[in-house]
């Protein structure tokens, strides 16, 4: 009975707020709603006993994605979306098409279904058996996942490199005159 | 107790949040949002598949899921950041060439 209380307790809070990002048309309110969603989703794993999922959820995604994510909206001073021609015709098309997959997924859900249920306390799945897994099993993708983040990192770092600054490291002796990219904040 | 189909169906809710916001967003931060939507989702559903099954692999995808979400939203923004520097515009009907 608790854990259905927690689980609709946890469970609504998750989907108001991924509503709530889609009602939203300011960019930041759309990146708090989803920090909401997340840390609501944590509680969630910790319900279904995955403690380690739960703290990574935290810490990574509603900490350090997020950051991320709230960091460019203020840097890039972003406003409230515009509507074109074209976001009416994604409108037509996206609203119909999501929910035919919508009920796709819940007749699937259920009468598709022949599952059980899951309870409080009843996984082990503390960080000891995890790392066992990790570092034994999937030692491999562990360390090809390190590449990713360090091809990730470089990545990064050049695309967000101002083009005039490269070019002025590469042909230090003689500057070419780019023109200035950066525009000072404009009217929408 | 709580049946496993209940864990399911807001996984689903999510990821169709995720795809509806994908669809008709014009912003292109708030569709990158979208998108760690769906994979907030599928990470839902995988850890409760693992927890059905007595599996930690379930948990352990999610860990990998969560470390190329990482990977692809420092270089998403950074594109973002890219394109905002020679567009002045986030709006994505607005962005139609790849060429910067």
């Amino acid at each position: 009975m608790l854990h259905l209380i927690l689980f609709l307790f946890f469970g609504v809070i998750c989907a108001a707020g991924a509503i709530n990002l889609l009602a939203q048309s300011h960019p930041i309110n759309s990146a708090l709603s989803l920090i909401v969603v997340m840390a609501s989703l944590a509680g969630e794993y910790l319900l279904l006993g995955a403690e380690f999922v739960a703290a990574v959820q935290v810490i990574v995604y509603a900490g350090a994605i997020m950051v991320l994510f709230v960091f460019v909206i203020m840097l890039l001073n972003a406003g409230t979306e515009e509507h074109t021609r074209g976001s009416r015709v994604a409108i037509l098309l996206g609203v119909p098409g999501v929910l035919i997959g919508a009920v796709l997924v819940a007749w699937t859900l259920l009468y598709r279904s022949d599952i059980s249920s899951v309870k409080i306390g009843s996984m082990y799945g503390g960080p000891y058996l995890i790392a066992q897994l990790l570092f034994r099993h999937f030692l491999l993708p562990f360390e090809i996942t390190s590449v990713l983040i360090l091809v990730a990192i470089m990545g990064a770092v050049v695309l967000a490199s101002r083009p005039d600054a490269v070019a002025k490291r590469h042909h230090a002796e003689a500057p070419k005159a780019m023109p200035e990219l950066v525009g000072t904040g404009k009217e929408h | 107790m709580v049946p496993l189909s209940f864990y399911l169906v807001l996984s689903g809710i999510l990821f169709v949040c995720g795809v509806l916001g994908f669809l008709i967003k014009r912003n292109i931060i708030t569709i990158f949002m979208s998108i760690e939507l769906m994979l907030n989702g599928v990470n839902l559903s995988f850890v409760a598949f693992a927890a059905q099954w007595h599996s930690l692999s379930g948990q352990i995808f999610v860990f990998f899921v969560m470390v190329v979400a990482a990977a692809e939203a420092a270089v998403g923004l950074a594109i973002i950041i890219a394109v905002y520097r020679t567009r002045e515009t986030l709006n994505v009907d607005q962005v139609n060439l790849l060429k910067l």
